[in-house]
């Protein structure tokens, strides 16, 4: 279980606002995070990850704390290792699809069964330059489970896919989420989009 | 300092500090008996010192440029700062490091201020070809001085050439 409870001022053309977010969330559990632009959801995944510092609060995974702001405990990023999807796919274009996985892991058999379920097999030896939008997004969630991670944390993972695809991908997606039991949250703007994968909802807004 | 100082005066601290006479430089030549005046080695350290300012603008600048996503994306991963930077940034702004590199080597290799001011002129020693131009042309021996000048003049044009087509090749349309 992931236990978070931390507060983040944002900055906004109105003034400073708010974040506020006091959640729990189980293991194996799949949540969709939705909320208007400029509230802060990226924000929020990007704190849980360890990549941005909330001004106060605690995150717990299972019984490790990852933060606790009143005894200055803040893991990094990399000792949380949360697999996590940017929205702008933060692909690397110096190096091939392969590489990609190859740097998150070297574990062969794994990189092969996500290059599978990526259908990205026959464009292995392509860098993201020479990919579509679509092949691009995928390359980012396979990237982020190649270190298996306990968190996923996906921002706006499927918008550039194709009805079809995205209806392929996001049923093999949930079979390896509850074969590694992930916990996965997920933010997204189209509300139709996650139907059949998400157990659950949070709606982020901000307080003035 | 060292891009705007005149590289005569920056060649004149040189000079004072690495004198073996007193100060760091004393404290070199005694510890370790190096000496870096009228050197070659002390005109590598001085060109250095006053080059890589010129690189390390237009490198810090391409760095700013890349997405902060790329290395957050290397931090989830378990890398480390310094496998982000060896890895993701560096590689990733491979053209502007070579045109930093080729254009500070081209810049350093007719530099004479410092060179002058702190390895002199010593013939087989220090005496680099923009000095050398420089005392062609004071002993009036003006085919000599042609023969330094034409032949900077083509290794600056085909590295400048080389970085032109480097950067042609790497760049890419805007309409891509």
């Amino acid at each position: 279980m992931i236990s978070i409870n931390i507060e983040k001022k944002l900055r906004a053309y109105s003034g400073q606002q708010w974040l506020k977010v006091n959640r729990e969330f189980a293991t194996g559990s799949i949540t969709k995070i939705y909320g208007p632009s400029g509230a802060g959801k990226t924000t929020f995944l990007k704190m849980i990850a360890g990549l941005i510092q909330p001004e106060k609060g605690i995150i717990k995974l299972d019984d490790l704390t990852w933060l606790d702001t009143s005894s200055n405990i803040s893991l990094s990023p990399q000792k949380r290792m949360t697999g996590f999807v940017f929205q702008n796919y933060a692909l690397f274009p110096n190096m091939t699809v392969r590489q990609h996985l190859e740097y998150a892991t070297n574990d062969t058999r794994w990189i092969n069964r996500l290059l599978t379920v990526g259908k990205l097999e026959t464009l292995s030896t392509h860098k993201p330059d020479h990919l579509s939008g679509g092949q691009q997004q995928r390359l980012a969630i396979l990237r982020a489970l190649a270190i298996k991670p306990k968190l996923l944390l996906m921002d706006e993972p499927f918008s550039a896919l194709d009805p079809k695809m995205k209806t392929a991908l996001i049923a093999e997606l949930k079979l390896l989420f509850t074969e590694f039991k992930l916990t996965v949250l997920i933010v997204s703007h189209n509300p139709m989009e996650l139907e059949g994968l998400c157990d659950g909802e949070m709606e982020i807004d901000t307080e003035g | 300092m060292p891009l705007v100082l005149p590289p005569s005066v920056l060649g004149f601290y040189l000079l004072l500090a690495f004198s073996p006479q007193h100060g760091v430089g004393k404290w070199l030549h005694d510890v370790f008996d190096i000496q870096f005046v009228f050197s070659f080695p002390g005109l590598v350290l001085a060109s250095v010192i006053y080059s890589l300012p010129f690189m390390i603008g237009p490198v810090k600048s391409a760095l700013q440029q890349l997405p902060p996503s790329l290395a957050q994306a290397s931090y989830t991963l378990g890398k480390t700062e310094r496998q982000t930077f060896m890895r993701v940034l560096l590689p990733n702004i491979k053209p502007s490091l070579f045109t930093a590199i080729v254009l500070t080597f081209a810049h350093t290799l007719g530099e004479f201020g410092v060179v002058l001011m702190i390895g002199g002129n010593i013939p087989n020693v220090t005496r680099v070809a923009s000095i050398a131009v420089y005392d062609s042309v004071e002993n009036m021996d003006y085919g000599t001085a042609n023969a330094y000048s034409l032949i900077l003049f083509c290794i600056t044009f085909v590295m400048v050439m080389g970085v032109f087509i480097f950067n042609k090749a790497h760049a890419k349309s805007p309409l891509e």
